[in-house]
């Protein structure tokens, strides 16, 4: 009598061909356990089954690229013998039925990423995203997850002790049942110091350390591969519960027991947990892994084999340790006071074998659970589009100034300091720039070199056209990091994107992987891994398509030139550029979303070789100290970029004259890539190197005390006090949590 | 000088404090595992900040049996000189060596800035070196460094000129914006902001060395009395 009924097979969300496919690898029935392990590791989550064909098309090569996509985190190069770990993940669905637990343990799992390889993690950051928070209908709700979610991010983070750095928060409709929430942690170490996971050597112990393991977080990965829908919130006990603590002790003591050289592999213990680490460490040096459950640590009584293998308690690891020198390791966890047990032994068979009360329960080839999970190479039509191809009329006249206002109190544009104020973004002493900066600066103690850092995302741009979107955002990206003085080197990336199994979804998807495949090949920053969420659906309604690139770059240790106006009297340039924007391209802008409530048309027109010579140029300016000043225009256009520097410099205003066709709103607010602007006391300097690297530069006009003017032809646009502008980008965000809203 | 600085499970700010006093500072510094039973040959301490024992049960409630304390407590009685910074200055409340307590921020909030706070005393080996009314400008990191005590132990801190700094803006809803406090022995003090980590002109502010300095300069100075 099969325990494996066509109900079974369907609640663990596998199809009757995946389920086939399970019998001829096996040539038998799973057992129940058997079954548990397969759905897990061929969940969507785990083995990327609808967008492996698709992900294939990134460029994973490159002279500072030391450990591309397929490890635990990427590793890069940056000279000095130093290599940095970085990756992002996505904690969306987690987040959304317990928003604080669920982005806590965000941040624990992409921790343990980096420092299972060996790294210190010294930086994290948060991309995250919500419906809006004055939404008559959602809006207590979604105040409610962004609350919950920075906090658990802040409890997390804080006491770990690893800096938030940066990150970005948007509000948007879409995202209403469907808050994202995408972690990035960046650590450091030298090339020696590197650890995979890879359970080599036969007869070598196989040791289970960290937190014990409970019932909690059963099918979390399943979870996480599935539309939501009235029952998720009986999910609830799928989400896991973070232990700062305990991770922060699980670090030093792992980063002290590689240090004894009696480690072979280690891995953590993330999406289903043993089973995972089991069976990917075995995979990968293509051995076997026996296991015997009764060694394992346990939180409760009476678990049976297939709760242990399918729990995803935190804090835990997995590593593999060279026999007979197992107590050197085992001493290390004691002095932390974690357990760490032998639980089992790499044999040569290529097998996972789990026992459990002296019956083996599960024997699974690793490889069939690592390696042969089913790819689908999904049919796909035209990108799902929900915009009109046509805006309104722009309007011709209208008080710019009060709409800059109205723009910069707006939830997207807003300063984020009532969020970034509960992270510690300076702790371990290496935040040279922090949050609310173009991008992060962390110096590398006891060398000259510093690592950039930045997340950039945009749904919008995404839903008029996911390639372009795409492509945009990884120039963006390159773009703020070069205007911190960075060189970019490398990418991660989370695909964020709603049901592939519909071909106008799936269409998306293919769009936005193989702009990010040209954009990052073009820009020469290989991608070193990254996350897919897809299913980010509820009741039906789809996410806009939100590809997240996390890139970093280095540059040489130095007090960074920031955005803000140093001095009044300083020459303002624009390297780059007005730019020109067609109504049709300014349908995706904050201006489109803020002022007019609409989105429509095509985003912004990409020139990428034009990007890249303005990138070579404010690098080339900052690394001289030729600037005093840098800000790159991004959402909300010029008249956005100039209050930011001037509200960061809370006394320094810009009088600003422009010569341009465009319509007002056009030149004000139009998000047209390729423009840095600079202060600087020598204008021709800048102007020079401009030429020199055959881009246009503008000199657009000069500082001054408190006030920001923009004329264009002389004709007066804004004229506004910066106080009068700070105030309402200050307070904004507190003032919509505040929104009295019926629950 | 040589500066021990006390490693508890949870401490975060324990590599902070040993390159600001090692690197920046260019003096002796060294890790007390806090299993440890003495000190050795010291001539300070810094219990610095973190989440010792994850902040369980309440900051610094359980750093408070650790056997370091025990050696920490005696080290000074001594007259030894001891710095909490942060979680530190938590630890301090709860072993006793330091009036009052340190509890949640008023607004509920972790709280992450740089705050003014003015230098109320200069009588002490931790702030000699600025000038009383200073404002430094200091980084804060804290969820519960809300300063709190009776009225009376309040008015017997100012009376005997114990409160060493005060918040400009009180970033916490701490009492009489206390954020640093002294012993009766002058020898130990507690303080919520964090001065290790504005020790690097890298980092764009160096006001903690006014503290920092003060503490180092301390042997020197009585050497110089000698």
């Amino acid at each position: 009598m099969s325990e494996i009924t066509p109900d079974v097979i369907a609640a663990h969300q596998l199809t009757p061909s995946e389920y086939d496919r399970i019998l001829s690898l096996l040539g038998r029935e799973p057992t129940l356990t058997e079954l548990g392990i397969f759905a897990v590791m061929w969940s969507e989550h785990c083995s990327y089954k609808s967008s492996r064909v698709h992900l294939r098309k990134l460029p994973t090569q490159g002279k500072h690229i030391l450990q591309g996509p397929g490890e635990n985190a990427g590793i890069i190069d940056v000279g000095d013998g130093i290599a940095i770990a970085f990756k992002i993940e996505s904690h969306n669905h987690p987040s959304f039925i317990e928003p604080f637990q669920g982005a806590a343990t965000g941040v624990g799992g992409i921790l343990r990423d980096i420092f299972t390889m060996g790294a210190r993690p010294i930086a994290v950051m948060d991309s995250i995203r919500f419906g809006k928070l004055d939404d008559p209908a959602t809006g207590v709700r979604n105040q409610r997850i962004l609350e919950g979610v920075v906090a658990g991010i802040s409890h997390y983070g804080n006491c770990f002790g690893v800096p938030t750095v940066g990150g970005e928060c948007v509000f948007e409709e879409s995202y209403d049942g469907n808050p994202l929430v995408n972690v990035f942690a960046l650590g450091v170490f030298r090339h020696d110091e590197i650890f995979y996971g890879k359970a080599s050597g036969v007869g070598n112990p196989v040791i289970y350390v960290g937190a014990k393991t409970g019932r909690d977080g059963i099918h979390g990965a399943s979870m996480a591969s599935a539309e939501f829908t009235e029952e998720s919130k009986q999910k609830r006990p799928n989400v896991q519960v973070g232990d700062p603590f305990m991770e922060k002790l699980l670090l030093e003591a792992c980063l002290e027991a590689m240090k004894t050289g009696a480690i072979v592999g280690i891995q953590d213990m993330g999406a289903a947990g043993l089973t995972s680490s089991t069976c990917e460490m075995g995979s990968r040096a293509g051995t076997g892994v026996e296991i015997d459950l009764d060694h394992v640590p346990q939180r409760e009584q009476g678990m049976t084999a297939y709760e242990m293998m399918l729990s995803e308690s935190q804090e835990r690891m997995l590593l593999v340790a060279e026999r007979g020198r197992e107590e050197e390791v085992l001493r290390v966890f004691k002095k932390w006071d974690l357990d760490a047990v032998q639980i089992g032994v790499v044999r040569a068979d290529g097998m996972l074998r789990v026992k459990h009360h002296g019956e083996v329960v599960a024997e699974i080839p690793n490889r069939a659970l690592a390696d042969e999970a089913p790819r689908y190479n999904r049919p796909f039509t035209k990108p799902l589009r929900v915009a009109r191809e046509h805006g309104p009329a722009i309007p011709k006249s209208r008080n710019w100034t009060a709409d800059l206002k109205t723009l910069l109190a707006s939830g997207d544009l807003c300063s984020k300091k009532w969020i970034w104020r509960q992270y510690d973004y300076q702790v371990r002493t290496n935040t040279l720039a922090g949050p609310g900066t173009d991008a992060a600066i962390l110096r590398i103690k006891g060398t000259n070199t510093s690592v950039a850092m930045k997340l950039d995302g945009n749904g919008r741009y995404c839903a008029l056209d996911p390639r372009e979107g795409t492509k945009l955002l990884v120039a963006e990206c390159c773009r703020n990091l070069s205007t911190v003085g960075a060189v970019p080197l490398a990418t991660t990336n989370n695909l964020n994107f709603g049901n592939p199994e519909r071909p106008e979804i799936m269409a998306q998807i293919v769009e936005s992987i193989e702009g990010l495949a040209e954009a990052c090949r073009f820009f020469e920053v290989p991608v070193t891994g990254g996350n897919v969420s897809l299913y980010n659906e509820t009741l039906g309604n789809p996410i806009f398509p939100t590809p997240v690139v996390g890139i970093v770059g280095k540059l040489e240790t130095a007090v960074p030139v920031g955005m803000a106006f140093k001095r009044a009297g300083s020459a303002l340039v624009l390297l780059g550029g007005l730019g020109t924007c067609g109504a049709d391209e300014f349908g995706g802008t904050q201006y489109a979303k803020v002022i007019l409530d609409e989105l429509w048309g095509k985003p912004p027109a990409l020139d990428m070789d034009y990007e890249k010579r303005v990138q070579a140029t404010i690098r080339e300016l900052i690394r001289e100290g030729a600037v005093e000043s840098a800000h790159d225009f991004s959402d909300g256009g010029l008249a956005v970029a100039i209050a930011e520097c001037a509200i960061e410099s809370r006394k320094f205003g810009a009088d600003v004259n422009l010569n341009s066709e465009l319509d007002p709103a056009l030149l004000l607010f139009h998000e047209g890539p390729s423009r840095v602007l600079v202060s600087t006391a020598d204008a021709q300097r800048v102007l020079r190197a401009a030429t020199r690297n055959n881009i246009q530069a503008v000199e657009i006009g000069v500082t001054l005390e408190s006030r920001v003017i923009i004329r264009n032809r002389n004709q007066v646009l804004v004229d506004s006090r910066v106080d009068e502008l700070s105030e309402g980008w200050n307070t904004a965000l507190e003032h919509l949590l505040q929104t009295p809203l019926q629950v | 000088m040589k500066v021990g600085i006390v490693v508890f499970p949870g401490s975060n700010c324990d590599h902070d404090a040993w390159y600001a006093i090692s690197e920046n500072l260019h003096h002796e510094a060294e890790f007390i595992w806090h299993n440890s039973l003495s000190l050795g040959d010291l001539d300070a301490v810094i219990l610095p900040g973190g989440f010792s024992y994850g902040d369980y049960l309440r900051c610094g409630a359980i750093a408070k049996f650790s056997p370091v304390m025990q050696a920490v407590r005696k080290f000074a009685a001594d007259g030894g000189l001891v710095l909490g910074i942060c979680n530190g200055f938590q630890v301090l409340t709860e072993a006793g060596l330091l009036p009052g307590a340190l509890v949640r921020n008023a607004q509920l909030k972790f709280v992450c800035k740089t705050v003014g706070l003015e230098v109320a005393t200069t009588d002490s080996p931790f702030t000699h070196a600025a000038h009383k009314g200073q404002v430094l400008r200091l980084p804060v990191a804290h969820g519960e460094g809300c300063y709190v005590a009776d009225e009376r132990t309040l008015d017997e801190l100012e009376a005997e000129d114990r409160v060493a700094l005060r918040y400009v803006e009180n970033c916490n809803g701490s009492m009489r914006s206390i954020a640093g406090v002294l012993n009766a022995g002058r020898n130990v003090m507690g303080m919520m902001p964090h001065p290790e980590r504005a020790a690097d002109p890298l980092m764009g502010n160096t006001d903690g060395l006014a503290i920092l300095r003060s503490l180092t300069a301390v042997r020197e100075l009585a050497n110089s009395r000698l």
